[in-house]
């Protein structure tokens, strides 16, 4: 007991050591997390320098980019920068609240479901079942249209309660197999409750899998946001890059050849959720030696 | 004589450096022998059984030679080995449980691999070979998973050695077995040399207990080099490297009440093959160890057939 | 195989009765008075109209009635077909509307589900291990898997459509048409099919090449595939091996990913005014015809529940070990 006290956290060192390793070499990871960063500082810091409110109607309408309007203006003579970086803030923010509401449902799911087993196990994974299969936007869209969602906040935490099943049912099996272990069994052994073996031993070993499905779930959640603000069912008092979008084709920006109100935010949700993905294979072959590449 | 290999070294690339895997083995095969080879994990047995039929992707030869039947095998050439793989060398492989494709019918797997390398399933004797290990016929007609553990092991003992090659590689066959079913393979292998199906056979393992009944001859590697080379009888009775004298030590008897004698293994453990020091390698774990053992130990044949790796011995 | 076929017809009973529940529930959440607030909501000029949706949501409702008798009423009235009446293109049942516009989202998901599925995963098993192909499919494959579906949709739009004319970019066929059986109008309307078409084909198309690439790469890497080469056979066998293993999980790809399909269906007909349900769903929402919605919500869980189970029967068919009574799809 004493020896394996003393070798683990030296081995658990020297795993975190060799991802560190592997992390900073990885071409994919740093793209993606790169890629990512840029446009998160855009969105938190860009809204602070443009001094026009978002939706504030201008003088000059439909101009192309220029360098006073760097994204050029909507028909009704709305900066689209400013637009833009709002519609950046919202998007990361409806990303990480409904991608950290499906990831805590999923985790608290999937660990009960994996770690209890039995009755338990049956009557989750029935319900997983049943809201996988239901299709999200679906039940989003009718949510919606009857409650109103106003902001950003509500909108990400419906979308979260419809995210999570495939990430529960993906943890339920992580957990199934580390269950048996033998340090699992060790704790179990030693008289560790059902909770502390789960945040104490399974979780901690399967922290990198957790985080590859968080990444998974916000970039999810960015994509399911985007189409529901661009059917017109959107955060009402907030700028987000899918009403950017609606907007756009509402106002028919694509007969008027107005690419420049509908090209960027499309562009940077695609970016968003590309590099998060992108992301998540160089973590996938950082934590995963058999993908490594030597 | 089939299988020649001199001063064969076979290095890993890693992070860190390479590995030298197989540093310098060297040792002969002769027709219908079996020879054991026996080692800790990491003394390079399991490499020297990949390099004889497929190095993976970290693997390279950085010396010596492998020849079969007097023809030399081109082992870090992948295509040209091609040729000689499953006909001349083949191998029954350490995770043979899982070995075969789960989503083909039995029948239908052997009939496309052998087709694959232009031979044709001959149903007789397939049949009968796999009477041979126990298994009815009706097997062909089975997933993989429709069978157990040891029924696919068997199928994939019989698969392996359909086209009769001159050299067998038997890679940890019987770490995952209880007794009395090693046994059953064990006895199903010595079949199959004495049936001719094969010519002759590596049987690579950690059991030195097990290998006695099975093999002519065993070889005990330690860290990447040949310790002890001699006919299994004398490598039990009269062992001369003290690293084999360890680990024949370290085995239980039966009937031996271990309250009375510590069951011990060998203190220490091998160097790191990364920058192997100089000198004999077990020298650390050695108790005879002395001033001369700073210098590389020649393998000398110190009896007709014995060789060792050792100044003591 | 029974067993395996009793759970699945058991969650989608379950997820249909949910659904039917959740659709009969929400109305009741709504704060304030429902029917007044969907009146006004709708914001029409007709006085019969709206005294008919009144007299109807009522009734429909029974807000007299204790709530089970409500919720027993509300299963009567869909088993018997009755979706209520659009508000929108009142005094048309939902039904009615809902059958007219289902054939051109079929037309678009069918093909568009399918031939994405084959070409992608043929793409993808191609690519795998292929170092050149490998570092060109496998950036396409995810950037086309990150772009939202009305973005494409957009793009292609503009630049095939406004820029290049050589597409059409709204409707299901041309104004100056009238639906006929005619070459003339087949042709038109697979001139406006084009556009959504493929800009669905695309989207989907990257995941499951990316999906088939990671698969084949774990199928080769298996102790199967290891095997084989160790016993000389050509990486041709090897390859059709992994290949048939690697498709058995898309094939349950297929059934998860349904629903962000139809959801990316529905986004795209809307950008291209193309006459299936998602441009029902925004008429919907923009006239609060909330009968049509929920019709349309319902419609589209049972499209999605059938197809699963379409799917369910394909796997049993390709997969051996679930007709051998084995474990294989987890239930």
């Amino acid at each position: 007991m004493t020896a394996l006290q003393e070798v683990t956290p030296q081995e658990r060192e020297g795993v975190r050591r060799e991802a560190l390793y592997f992390a900073v070499r990885n071409g994919k990871l740093l793209t993606g997390f790169g890629v990512v960063a840029v446009l998160l500082v855009l969105g938190l810091v860009g809204p602070l320098f443009t001094d026009v409110p978002p939706n504030q109607y201008g003088p000059r309408p439909m101009s192309p980019p220029s360098a006073e309007h760097w994204f050029g203006t909507t028909t009704f003579g709305q900066d689209i920068f400013a637009q833009f970086v709002h519609g950046l803030r919202s998007t990361f923010a409806v990303g990480a609240i409904g991608g950290g509401i499906a990831a805590v449902i999923g985790m608290l799911v999937g660990f009960t479901a994996g770690y209890r087993g039995g009755v338990v196990d049956e009557v989750l994974n029935m319900l997983t079942n049943v809201v996988l299969v239901i299709p999200a936007l679906a039940v989003l869209l009718i949510v919606n249209a009857y409650l109103g969602i106003r902001s950003v906040a509500v909108q990400g935490l419906f979308i979260g309660l419809t995210q999570w099943p495939w990430a529960a049912r993906a943890i339920r099996a992580q957990t199934f197999t580390l269950r048996s272990r033998e340090f699992v069994d060790l704790a179990r052994m030693s008289g560790a409750g059902t909770w502390r073996i789960i945040t104490r031993e399974i979780a901690p070993n399967m922290s990198s899998y957790l985080f590859m499905t968080f990444i998974l779930l916000f970039g999810g959640s960015i994509l399911i946001a985007s189409s529901l603000d661009f059917i017109g069912l959107g955060p009402t008092d907030a700028v987000s890059l899918g009403l950017m979008l609606q907007n756009a084709t509402q106002w028919s920006a694509l007969q008027l050849g107005m690419w420049w109100w509908f090209v960027p935010p499309g562009a940077a949700i695609t970016a968003v959720v590309g590099a998060l993905y992108v992301a998540n294979v160089g973590l996938d072959e950082v934590f995963n030696p058999k993908l490594r590449e030597l | 004589m089939s299988l020649q290999v001199s001063d064969l070294r076979v290095h890993y690339r890693t992070l860190k450096g390479d590995v030298r895997a197989l540093d310098g083995v060297s040792f002969d095969l002769a027709d219908g022998e079996i020879l054991g080879l026996v080692g800790e994990s990491g003394c390079g047995k399991s490499t020297l059984g990949k390099a004889l039929i497929r190095m993976d992707g970290r693997m390279r030869r950085t010396g010596g030679t492998v020849a079969l039947d007097g023809e030399e095998l081109p082992i870090d050439d992948d295509r040209r080995m091609n040729d000689f793989r499953f006909r001349r060398v083949s191998l029954i492989p350490q995770y043979a449980m899982s070995a075969l494709n789960p989503t083909r019918k039995i029948r239908r797997l052997v009939a496309e691999l052998l087709r694959s390398r232009g031979a044709a399933v001959d149903p007789a004797e397939l049949e009968s070979r796999m009477a041979h290990v126990g298994l009815p016929p009706a097997v062909l007609d089975r997933y993989p998973i429709e069978l157990s553990g040891g029924m696919r092991q068997r199928m994939v003992m019989v698969i392996s050695t359909l086209l009769d090659p001159s050299l067998l590689i038997a890679d940890e066959v019987t770490s995952a077995l209880d007794v009395s079913t090693q046994k059953a393979v064990a006895r199903a292998l010595l079949g199959f040399r004495d049936s001719g199906y094969v010519k002759s056979m590596i049987f690579i393992t950690h059991d030195l207990a097990l290998t006695h009944h099975i093999a002519d001859t065993i070889m005990v590697m330690y860290a990447g080099r040949l310790a002890e080379k001699a006919p299994a009888d004398v490598i039990v009775k009269a062992p001369r490297h003290p690293y084999t004298r360890l680990l024949l030590d370290s085995l239980p008897e039966v009937g031996v009440r271990y309250a009375d004698r510590r069951l011990d293994g060998i203190a220490g453990s091998p160097p790191s093959l990364l920058d192997p020091p100089a000198g004999c390698r077990f020298r650390d774990r050695c108790p005879l160890a002395g001033e001369e053992c700073g210098e590389d130990p020649p393998v000398t044949e110190l009896a007709p057939d014995h060789h060792v790796a050792c100044w003591k011995a | 195989m029974r067993r395996y076929f009793r759970r699945k017809l058991l969650v989608y009973g379950l997820t249909f009765f949910v659904a039917v529940t959740v659709n009969w529930m929400i109305p009741r959440f709504m704060p304030g008075d429902p029917v007044a607030s969907m009146v006004a909501r709708a914001n029409m000029t007709q006085p019969q109209a709206v005294a008919a949706m009144r007299a109807y949501y009522n009734d429909l409702f029974g807000f007299d009635q204790p709530l089970w008798q409500q919720y027993l009423s509300f299963w009567g009235a869909l088993l018997r077909g009755d979706f209520g009446l659009s508000i929108w293109l009142f005094p048309t049942p939902v039904g009615t509307v809902i059958a007219d516009a289902v054939p051109y989202t079929l037309a678009l998901v069918v093909p568009s589900v399918l031939l994405s599925w084959v070409v992608g995963n043929w793409f993808g098993a191609y690519a795998a291990r292929r170092r050149v192909l490998d570092n060109t499919v496998l950036p396409i494959g995810y950037i086309l898997t990150a772009t939202p579906y009305m973005w494409l949709a957009v793009l292609l739009a503009w630049g095939l459509g406004v820029v290049a004319g050589l597409f059409p970019v709204a409707g299901g066929y041309s104004f100056s048409m009238q639906p006929t059986w005619s070459w003339a109008f087949l042709l038109d309307l697979l001139h406006h099919w084009a556009l959504p078409f493929l800009s669905l084909f695309l989207v989907a198309l990257g995941g499951w090449a990316i999906g088939m690439r990671n698969m084949i790469i774990y199928e080769l890497e298996s102790d199967y595939a290891n095997y084989l080469s160790a016993l000389g056979a050509p990486s041709r066998l090897i390859r059709r091996y992994a290949f048939r293993n690697a498709v058995l999980p898309q094939i349950t790809g297929l059934a998860l990913q349904l629903g962000v399909i139809v959801a990316g269906a529905l986004v795209t007909e809307i950008v291209f005014a193309y006459p299936g349900l998602g441009s029902l769903i925004l008429k919907a929402i923009q006239n609060s015809d909330f009968f049509l919605l929920q019709g349309t919500f319902l419609f589209i869980v049972l499209g999605v529940l059938i197809a699963n189970f379409i799917i369910d029967i394909v796997y049993v068919v390709v997969d051996p070990r679930t007709r051998a009574g084995m474990a294989g799809a987890d239930a």
